[in-house]
């Protein structure tokens, strides 16, 4: 297939490799250095999917990432085909503006990168150059980031000279120096999507896509840069808006830019026949190049009565009519531009005299230039109307930043070349290098420009703006002047109702060409005298849209959160276990055998603890050592109940409380010696309570001797539970007394192995067993482990889970933090009004006096005893006082269950609850309506169910 | 989804110039403000109120939730007050005679935890005796309700269930703005935008009037519906609350082809997230937790949001943020907003809504009109009193609503 | 993304560090000579400032320093940094 619309030579092309692809499945070829659309032009297809509401016929209309048009879905959805690059077999279709999420898994990883810099510099035209290189000889560490394949911006599109060159040669000559000076790294494809606070910027570097389907192993198809910089140099460039007009949305209608980067960079012709529209100097240059590349320009209009003589005369040159005070009125066409009206602009920019109809196909607009401010305005840089440019420039800035070149209203190629290499050596000196700024070499090319004369809205040949509904504001929404209109018909002078009202700027290209436009029209309509009076809106983030998963980057599977487990856990996994998620560890819930459920199993399980020996592996809970001479006090003080006087060797259960009195954690302490306790933690809140101690040390009480370490991850602990754990502890530990008079109910003693190692057992119980937790460093925990069990063998010792866990302790009352708790509990409601301490001052005590906390009637924990014994109450029902309580709805609660087991002990169902003066109904029954309809009646009980005297636990 | 939006009212509001002096003046023309105001009208025949903005309306909060809907709150008090809500929701474009997109599409809570079903499990019963509909979904149920969420077993948190509120939805914000506006203007209520308050007038231990950029205005009552600046308001009163200001942020994707048929939000994997009429994924990121009025917050906040919602929808790896923003939510001690009185006569309080605002505007305006137009507190509005910080009778709401919306 | 300069590690990014809000507010010395009123200022009452704003920060991922900010909370800009239980300093 040839592409009879490619010029025979120029452009920044790789001609000795054409590649095929298809567009809406047919094939066509192209270059690699061609963008889709660039191709697409060659192939003369300019045509893409009509517009989303109005189904009007649209066509390629920028080369950038302004393109409003030009949507493609390649795999993923919503792409500008201005942006995408060329490559064998690349396969699009275009998209009215509505993006398809492919099923298909996407594997592809995208990659997080984190960098310093002395100097940023964003943009890699003439100005950003001349910037990277005066920061770069300084020995900054200077980034420039672009976000085109190569460097050059505006360059690539004309043909100016530097330093008598070629200007493509001297940006290869910087890109040479830059890339040979240590501390400079340039990325390319690489677009600034970001500007944070304190210089904090985000870079979008796309690595793989352009390759087609052959990615590099193991590359990341994008990298996330996270660059941290002391100066910025914004040399963003400007973007060209668009002009409306009736019928400004034709296809053949394009950027004048775009036409000459087609017609320089890409060697493409967009059109045969041309009309060239222009506010400004710049479409001059299209013009010319047009004529050049043998273009009949059938007429450049320019809205200025008196276009500068020397553009005027070239044009005239190249045999290009100048219709001079004139804009288009109108285009028509099947569906490509046919045909241009045009009509001249009286001062007031309404029309008079004859209108003119020329012949085209190409139809290239400079509504005029606005500088790219979006990331300056992005950092909190302030915006002001420069009347004489029409465009919004940066003002005030707000973080060490400055903005150069076109990005600052600064068109002139010898402007920017200064401006970048000033402000490259001002930022590197601001950054602490001893900087220079090099020598600006003379330029040939895009003189200083005369001033524009901007024509926000060239009015219809007939009717009002109410009934202009072919001139579009925002092409892409379909948003017209009459949109904008009936905006403020309603009422409404904000521009940001009338663009929430028109969706103007909302679009996938969010108004980067567009949006000053449609602040013209917007302030035309209101009567404004500028639209300075009606400001932008605000300009957010990204600059360029940018996919989920690079902004997810490996943080995903295994690697979302990370998994913790103890140094037992392949035994585990081994034999079975099926694991619960606690935090971020992954603890057994319970060890099924061959054709057990879970509640075989746990039922199995409890069975041994109760009736012979079991065997748990609790390291998951948080462990902190608190040392210091004032150990004692600080935990007094943090504890509801008292810890100073604990004897060394014993061990004491603790709640903790936040100033408001609720429960926050609780855990058994030991005390090791006169400075140290050990202090456990539940597991889901190690972390949290090591952060408070920390805090009120720090913070409140510095002067206490005290410091805190987590060393949950430094021991490995087993509780070892159950009638006969004596025995299998007497056959672990033969050195250890293990009688019950020399090792009691809540001491701690230090003891070896059998196998040598060293431990730390803890007569401690959280079944109401007769237990043991044995603490040695993780790194023995699974050979401990497995001793336990080689000695528990005659005994039938079993391993248990979590779920076990909760029914043991639940048969006990011991409730757990977190679910028979919610942060609204006190200890006094869990019935432990025996823990806090009347004579001690501890956080949170205070609260306990307040008029709701004292209530009487609050929710207190108590069992409950399902009247049918085979009854599982579910864990969040709903109670309520009597059966006859079902009306409403609402219907009036008193409580809620909070844990619910079948007790093997019990031989039936049971559960906890926290039912209002749940303590003055102990006999009394209660009632949990279910969603099937039932009403299950329990009885209230005592919470503690089994062995309420701790006759087995201390046994 | 992709269809052209229906089409707005021809008239919305007028732009008054402020009277010297009004029966009630609003400080805040988002949401809750112009609710209030339409209510005060519609409801008690108070006319003769100014809601003061000192941007453009609607243009705080309002313009910048995630626009989710629903009720199913585990507190008494916040269930009945959202639910209240959720009834006025259903008959409210009628009312307002303005189509603003209202879609009962149902909410899914997800649970990943062992203690999340609990929670669900508890809330699910919870709002089914409170009148709520409510159901929960098996990991089965939940695919098939929304199957673009990752049931798998295999993910780093795996989805053990659901609540499921059917009733709930999504609503356009702006449109739900304009429409109350509009009915407020057209009861003769002035809504005067670019109108800053300065200061307040007071006498004695009233106040009587408020300082603004353009000028006194007299009141006979002012109600602060402000949000994230009603600390700075109150602060020029010498009342201090228990609020704090922070930074949540929001995005939203291209437009796509219908894929997300409900709206999903998980409190232990961090997301939330509908795709709104026009096709565009709206999602939220986590709060900010530093203090901030910047609207902005910091991006790792939107990272992290997708890293989660990868876990949940992997197909939404391709999609693209196309735009970031960010509020500025006032989060008291319980979550739970203040609704109410103040120590200063004359002067009513309607503040702390944190992320739960959009939900409940119109509850909230219509419970703060009858408090203010009565004097005394409506009883959806009584358990939300400022007094409540010293009684310790706390509306926690955190346990069940960590990042919820 | 806040750059925020740890008075013991230097200047690292925000993740590191945990949020404490208003600084300098003690713990009541009597807690029980307060009206409840009293006890629910300094339970649920702090500052809220538009503007500068002391607050507390941790190097939670670093020295586990707690440390106090003078931080503008509209521009987010870092005005001051100094080690807890130094007075709070004057910003102009």
């Amino acid at each position: 297939m040839t592409q009879p619309h490619r010029l025979a030579d120029g452009g920044r092309l790789d001609r000795s490799t054409p590649v095929r692809f298809t567009f809406d499945g047919t094939e066509y070829t192209g270059y690699p250095g061609d963008t889709l659309a660039s191709a697409l032009l060659a192939n003369g297809v300019i045509e893409v999917a009509p517009s989303l509401y109005r189904r009007r016929p649209r066509g390629i209309a920028t080369a950038g990432v302004d393109e409003p048009h030009a949507l493609v879905q390649v795999a993923e959805p919503m792409l500008a085909a201005t942006t995408v690059e060329l490559h064998d077999g690349l396969s699009a279709t275009s998209l009215p503006g509505l993006g398809r999420l492919d099923q298909a898994s996407d594997e592809a990883v995208h990659d997080k990168m984190y960098g310093h810099a002395d100097v940023v510099v964003i943009g890699g035209g003439p100005a950003g150059l001349a910037a990277a290189l005066a920061a770069a000889r300084s020995g900054a560490r200077t980034v420039l980031v672009d976000d085109q394949p190569e460097l050059g911006g505006a360059l690539l599109s004309g043909h100016e000279e530097i330093g008598g060159r070629p200007a493509l040669e001297w940006v290869e000559a910087v890109r040479a120096e830059l890339s040979d000076t240590a501390e400079v790294r340039i990325l390319t494809r690489s677009t600034a999507i970001g500007y944070h606070d304190q210089n904090y910027l985000l870079i979008a570097e796309r690595r793989t896509g352009h390759l087609g389907p052959q990615p590099l192993p193991a590359a990341g198809r994008g990298r996330l840069w996270h660059v941290r910089a002391r100066q910025v140099v914004l040399a963003t460039g400007a973007h060209e808006h668009p002009m409306v007009f009736a019928g400004n949305d034709r296809p053949g209608v394009m950027s004048a830019a775009a036409v000459r980067s087609y017609l320089n960079r890409y060697a493409v012709l967009p059109g045969r026949r041309a009309v060239v529209l222009t506010t400004n100097d710049h479409a001059y240059g299209t013009a010319l190049d047009l004529a050049a590349a043998g273009v009949e320009v059938a007429a450049l209009v320019d809205t200025r009565p008196q276009p500068p003589v020397a553009l005027a005369e070239a044009a005239r040159r190249a045999g290009i009519e100048v219709l001079a005070g004139s804009a288009v009125v109108g285009t028509s066409g099947d569906t490509r531009i046919a045909s241009a009206r045009i009509a001249e602009l009286a001062p007031d920019d309404t029309l008079r005299g004859p209108v003119r109809e020329l012949g085209c196909d190409l139809l290239a607009v400079s509504g005029g230039w606005s500088p790219a401010v979006h990331l300056w305005s992005q950092s909190r840089g302030s915006l002001r109307f420069d009347e004489a440019l029409a465009a919004f420039v940066p003002a005030q800035a707000a973080q060490q930043v400055r903005a150069v070149g076109a990005a600052r209203g600064t068109y002139d190629l010898a402007g920017c070349l200064r401006e970048g290499s000033a402000a490259g050596a001002e930022a590197a000196t601001l950054a602490g290098f001893e900087a220079a700024a090099p020598p600006v070499p003379p330029s040939v090319g895009d003189p200083r420009p005369a001033l524009p004369r901007p024509v926000w809205l060239v009015p219809a040949e007939e009717g009002e703006p109410a009934t202009w509904r072919d001139h579009f504001v925002d092409s892409q929404r379909d948003a017209t002047v009459a949109d904008v209109h009936r905006a403020i018909r309603a009422g409404m002078r904000s521009i940001e109702h009338i663009k929430r009202y028109t969706t103007i700027g909302t679009a996938h290209d969010q108004g980067k060409a567009a949006g000053p436009t449609a602040i013209g029209v917007i302030s035309r309509l209101l009567g404004a005298s500028s639209p300075a009076e009606v400001g932008t809106t605000t300009f957010r983030g990204p600059y360029t849209p940018v996919s989920f998963a690079l902004l997810a980057g490996r943080e995903r599977g295994g690697l979302f959160d990370p998994v913790r487990t103890t140094s037992i856990h392949p035994w585990h996994a081994e034999h079975g276990a099926v694991f619960e998620n606690v935090g971020q560890w992954k603890r057994p819930r319970y060890y099924p055998r061959p054709g057990e459920d879970m509640d075989a199993a746990v039922l199995r399980e409890c069975r041994a603890a109760r009736g012979a020996v079991a065997a748990m592996d609790v390291s998951t809970l948080g462990k902190i050592d608190v040392i210091g001479a004032d150990a004692g006090a600080f935990l007094d003080r943090v504890y509801t109940n008292g810890f100073a006087g604990l004897a060394v060797g014993s061990a004491r259960y603790g709640i903790m409380c936040r100033p408001d009195g609720m429960v926050f954690d609780d855990g058994v302490t030991v005390r090791l010696a006169d400075d140290h306790y050990y202090l456990t933690t539940t597991t889901g809140n190690a972390a949290a309570v090591l952060d408070w101690l920390e805090e009120w040390l720090q913070t409140e009480w510095p002067e206490l001797r005290v410091h805190c370490t987590s060393v949950t991850e430094q021991w490995a602990t087993v509780a070892v539970v159950g009638p006969e754990s004596r025995a299998v502890l007497a056959d672990l530990a033969p050195d250890l007394d293990v009688s019950k008079e020399a090792f009691p109910f809540m001491t701690a003693r230090q003891a070896t192995l059998s196998n040598g190692i060293p431990a730390r057992i803890c007569r401690i119980s959280f079944s109401g067993e007769l237990a043991y937790e044995i603490n040695v460093p993780s790194w023995y925990g699974l050979a401990v482990w497995e001793a336990v069990l080689a000695a528990g063998e005659g005994h039938g010792i079993t391993p248990y889970g979590t779920e076990t866990m909760h029914v043991l302790r639940a048969e006990k009352g011991y409730p757990i933090v977190g679910q028979d708790t919610d942060g609204t509990v006190t200890p006094q409601d869990l019935g432990m009004e025996w823990i806090v301490a009347k004579h001690k001052q501890f956080i949170g005590k205070r609260s306990f006096r307040r008029a709701d906390t004292a209530r009487a009637d609050r929710r207190r924990l108590v069992g409950l005893l399902p009247l049918d014994r085979a009854e599982l109450l579910p864990e969040g029902a709903q109670l309520i006082a009597d059966e006859t309580a079902l009306t409403g709805p609402p219907v009036r609660m008193i409580g809620h269950v909070t844990s619910s087991y079948r007790s093997a002990a019990l031989g039936r169902t049971f559960a906890l609850a926290l039912v209002e003066r749940g303590r003055d109904r102990i006999g009394e029954k209660v009632y949990a309506p279910l969603p099937d309809g039932r009403l299950v009646a329990a009885t209230v009980t005592e919470p503690v169910l089994l062995d309420p005297k701790g006759a087995r636990r201390d046994g | 989804m992709s269809h052209e939006l229906p089409e707005h009212p021809d008239w919305l509001w007028r732009t008054p110039d402020p009277k010297r002096a009004y029966d009630v003046v609003i400080v805040g023309a988002g949401g809750h403000g112009l609710a209030t105001a339409y209510y005060l009208a519609r409801d008690h025949g108070i006319t003769d109120v100014a809601v003061l903005e000192r941007g453009w309306l609607a243009g705080g909060n309002m313009a910048r939730n995630t626009t989710i809907i629903r009720s199913n709150y585990l507190c008494d008090a916040s269930a009945a007050i959202y639910e209240h809500a959720l009834k006025l929701w259903e008959t409210l474009p009628e009312e307002l005679e303005y189509d603003f997109l209202f879609s009962q599409r149902g909410v899914l809570n997800l649970a990943h935890t062992l203690q999340d079903v609990r929670e669900g499990i508890r809330r699910v019963h919870a709002n089914r005796l409170g009148g709520i509909d409510a159901q929960w979904l098996d990991p089965d149920e939940v695919r098939a309700f929304c199957p673009i969420v990752n049931t798998s077993p295999e993910v780093r948190y795996p989805v053990l269930g659901a609540t499921l509120q059917p009733r709930a939805g999504i609503a356009k914000h702006d449109h739900v703005a304009w429409a109350l506006a509009r009915k407020a203007d057209a009861y003769g209520i002035d809504l005067i935008q670019g109108c800053e308050v300065t200061g307040f007038v007071r006498d004695g231990e009233r106040v009587v009037g408020v300082e603004t950029t353009r000028g006194r205005i007299g009141a006979g009552r002012v109600a602060l519906a402000a949000a994230g600046h009603t600390s700075t308001l109150a602060d020029l009163l010498g009342l201090r609350l228990p609020l704090q200001s922070h930074p949540l942020q929001a995005l939203v994707s291209e437009l796509l082809e219908p894929v997300h048929p409900t709206v999903v939000m998980s409190n232990h994997v961090h997301v939330y997230v509908s795709q709104a009429h026009k096709g565009e994924l709206v999602m939220g990121a986590g709060i900010d937790s530093y203090n901030g009025y910047g609207q902005r917050g910091s991006f790792h906040q939107i990272e992290h949001q997708m890293a989660a919602a990868l876990e949940l929808f992997p197909i939404f790896a391709r999609a693209h943020v196309l735009r970031t923003w960010g509020g500025i939510v006032d989060v008291t001690p319980d979550a739970s907003p203040i609704i109410g009185s103040t120590p200063i006569e004359n002067l009513y309080l309607n503040c702390g809504w944190g992320t739960g605002g959009f939900k409940a505007t119109p509850a909230s305006g219509r419970v703060y009109a009858d408090t203010i137009a009565t004097g005394t507190p409506h009883p959806l509005a009584a358990p939300f009193a400022l007094e409540r910080f010293t009684t310790g009778a706390l509306i926690d709401e955190h346990g069940a609503a960590a990042v919820a919306h | 993304m806040l750059l925020i300069a740890c008075p013991w590690c230097g200047e690292r990014d925000e993740v590191e560090f945990h949020y404490g809000g208003q600084a300098h507010v003690a713990y009541p010395s009597d807690p029980e000579a307060l009206s409840d009123a009293e006890w629910a200022q300094y339970l649920f009452v702090r500052d809220n400032p538009k503007g500068p704003f002391a607050e507390r920060w941790s190097h939670a991922a670093g020295c586990r320093r707690w440390f106090n900010v003078v931080r503008h909370t509209v521009t987010h800009e870092i005005l001051a940094v100094h080690p807890a239980g130094r007075p709070k300093p004057v910003i102009a």
